[in-house]
């Protein structure tokens, strides 16, 4: 009850300040434009695979659908430290962390609060670009299971980064370096899976196991493999403990 | 109502609250006086189970802050030295969010607010948001969100810092009018403050309680001896040093006149602050001096004793209280 009071409440912040619409219509245009250069690649593609003789459509999920869902991952990496940068670092700086602390909540009732309205934008967000994919509803036929398991994905890729901003913001009194630094990690968690391609001893492993790609391939390849799953749900969890230590950390040295 | 046993805050490097012990009664207001850094706010944060304190116990309403800080925290309004206000919501909307998170039910929340809005007086920008609202009436909202949820006890940072003065008597008037259902600490680095609001004082330095008393007791006990200010103006329209060395003799032979400061002289005028001793009502004295040596009197005023003035005078004629002190510099050391 009081998570979703808490929640409530920073999502009436959230579209109360321009960041909530920014974000998404910056979001909107960039996937907007994908989708139409996906469209257009797809169309090109098609006209000289009939040309050519193929009897054989092309897919629309294989050209299209995973092709705007894994660019529209990359701008989620973009667009969370934007919405996760204040959840924390405001109150902190602002002193209202003093009256949230001296109401009888739990910490975890004040960080699944804020986490779920962040997850809450995130999916507003995401949801705008479902507008691009019911065009190809209208207009072709494309295959909705693997497109669901897309966006599972990339809601589920979203809320472990975001528990990961969440964390971050609870650390620092400054909006901007909880931005900056999300982002960084973020970025990071991204590229780790490139160590895959040098090697495959233990260590290289482990460290591509962590990053957040090597868990997506699966799901925009319309899989919806368990392992993975498991990876980001346990990224969530491990992110709001995280913000649990960071609360209690607050309350040792204010 | 609050019970404070040894109470401690040690941080890395410094002491900020050193073994404080005291007790506070049902329906009393009691101020907390002290210079900054002296430990006021380190205290009511452990107070309201913001943070734990290192050693000693506090306990309020029965409840101990380390075991059952829920308890405590239900039973405690806080208002911080900012008031915790969002700036981007309206006042209606915010105190029905901290009635939420304070645990009042959906039942009485509408009238508690209303009824809360009616006693700080703010109830005419209900619909405003607060960001936009003069400092005197956030610091009004600031108060009904630590009393929305009718807390048997009251925790005020200094809640007249950055009001303007006719602000300050407002805000005094309205914890008054709170004292009869609430116990109220309310922390301040103005003596006045205290005298105008409280029935008891705790005065602290350097994180130690160097006395508590009742208002009545301290106000006679400083205000025995007292420091006047004078100035004096020539016969002449010049004022030489000869002249007011002359005026400081005949200041200093008044009896009851303990020491006499010449502080700056300008044009035909001169100014001096007397002290006197315990007791001694100097001012009609001083007056009848100076004009029998043909000089005018220009001013004369008594001056309130400064913070620091009142830490020595408490500091000296208490010595049992300060007498720990060195021991814990050595511990520090």
């Amino acid at each position: 009850m009081n998570t979703i009071t808490i929640a409530r409440k920073e999502l009436s912040s959230y579209f109360r300040s321009p960041i909530a619409y920014g974000v998404m219509c910056f979001f909107a245009l960039i996937t907007g434009f994908f989708f139409f250069s996906a469209v257009q690649f797809f169309l090109r593609q098609s006209l000289q695979a009939t040309m050519m003789g193929q009897s054989v459509p092309l897919s629309v999920n294989e050209w299209v659908v995973r092709n705007v869902l894994s660019n529209m991952s990359v701008v989620g990496l973009f667009i969370i430290p934007m919405i996760t940068m204040r959840l924390f670092a405001e109150e902190k700086r602002t002193g209202t962390i003093e009256l949230l602390v001296t109401s009888p909540l739990r910490d975890s009732e004040i960080i699944l609060g804020k986490w779920l309205a962040a997850f809450i934008l995130y999916l507003a967000i995401l949801g705008t670009s479902v507008l691009n994919m019911l065009v190809l509803f209208a207009y072709g036929n494309p295959d909705w299971r693997p497109m669901a398991v897309g966006y599972l994905g990339l809601i589920l890729q979203g809320g472990c980064l975001l528990a990961i901003g969440t964390f971050i913001s609870a650390t620092t009194r400054n909006q901007i370096v909880a931005g900056v630094a999300t982002f960084g990690v973020c970025l990071l968690l991204w590229v780790l899976d490139w160590v895959s391609q040098f090697d495959s001893t233990p260590l290289f492993t482990v460290i591509s196991y962590l990053s957040v790609t090597s868990h997506f391939e699966s799901f925009m390849r319309g899989v919806l493999d368990t392992k993975d799953a498991v990876y980001y749900l346990s990224m969530i969890v491990f992110g709001l403990f995280m913000t649990s230590r960071a609360m209690e950390s607050i309350r040792w040295r204010a | 109502m609050i019970k404070v046993q040894g109470l401690t805050k040690r941080y890395a490097r410094n002491v900020a609250v050193d073994h404080l012990s005291f007790e506070v009664e049902k329906g009393q207001i009691v101020g907390f006086l002290g210079p900054n850094g002296a430990g006021k706010t380190t205290t009511m944060r452990m107070l309201t189970c913001f943070m734990p304190p290192t050693e000693g116990t506090a306990e309020v309403a029965g409840f101990d802050v380390r075991e059952n800080p829920m308890e405590v925290k239900r039973r405690i309004g806080y208002l911080p030295e900012t008031p915790p206000v969002y700036p981007e919501m309206e006042v209606i909307e915010y105190l029905n969010f901290v009635g939420k998170i304070k645990g009042v039910s959906s039942a009485n929340l509408k009238s508690r607010i209303d009824e809360v809005m009616q006693k700080t007086a703010i109830a005419d920008v209900r619909n405003k948001e607060i960001g936009k609202l003069s400092k005197g009436y956030r610091q009004r909202v600031g108060l009904a969100q630590a009393i929305v949820h009718n807390p048997d006890v009251l925790i005020l940072d200094e809640p007249t810092s950055g009001l303007d003065p006719h602000q300050i008597i407002e805000t005094r008037d309205l914890i008054k009018g709170l004292a009869g259902d609430h116990t109220i600490i309310l922390s301040t680095h103005i003596l006045p403050e205290v005298e105008a609001t409280c029935q008891r004082v705790m005065i602290i330095n350097k994180g130690k309680l160097v006395a508590t008393d009742t208002m009545e007791n301290l106000s006679s006990r400083l205000h025995g001896a007292e420091t006047v200010a004078v100035e004096v103006l020539s016969r002449d329209g010049t004022s030489s040093p000869e002249w007011v060395r002359s005026v400081h003799e005949k200041l200093e032979k008044v009896a009851g006149v303990s020491r006499v400061i010449a502080k700056d002289s300008r044009d035909s005028r001169a100014r001096f602050t007397v002290e006197s001793l315990k007791d001694s009502h100097v001012r009609p004295e001083l007056a009848r001096v100076v004009i029998e040596s043909g000089w005018q009197l220009n001013e004369l005023h008594g001056m309130g004793l400064s913070l620091e003035e009142i830490f020595l005078e408490l500091t000296a004629s208490k010595a049992d209280l300060s007498e720990p002190a060195p021991q814990a510099t050595a511990e520090e050391a």
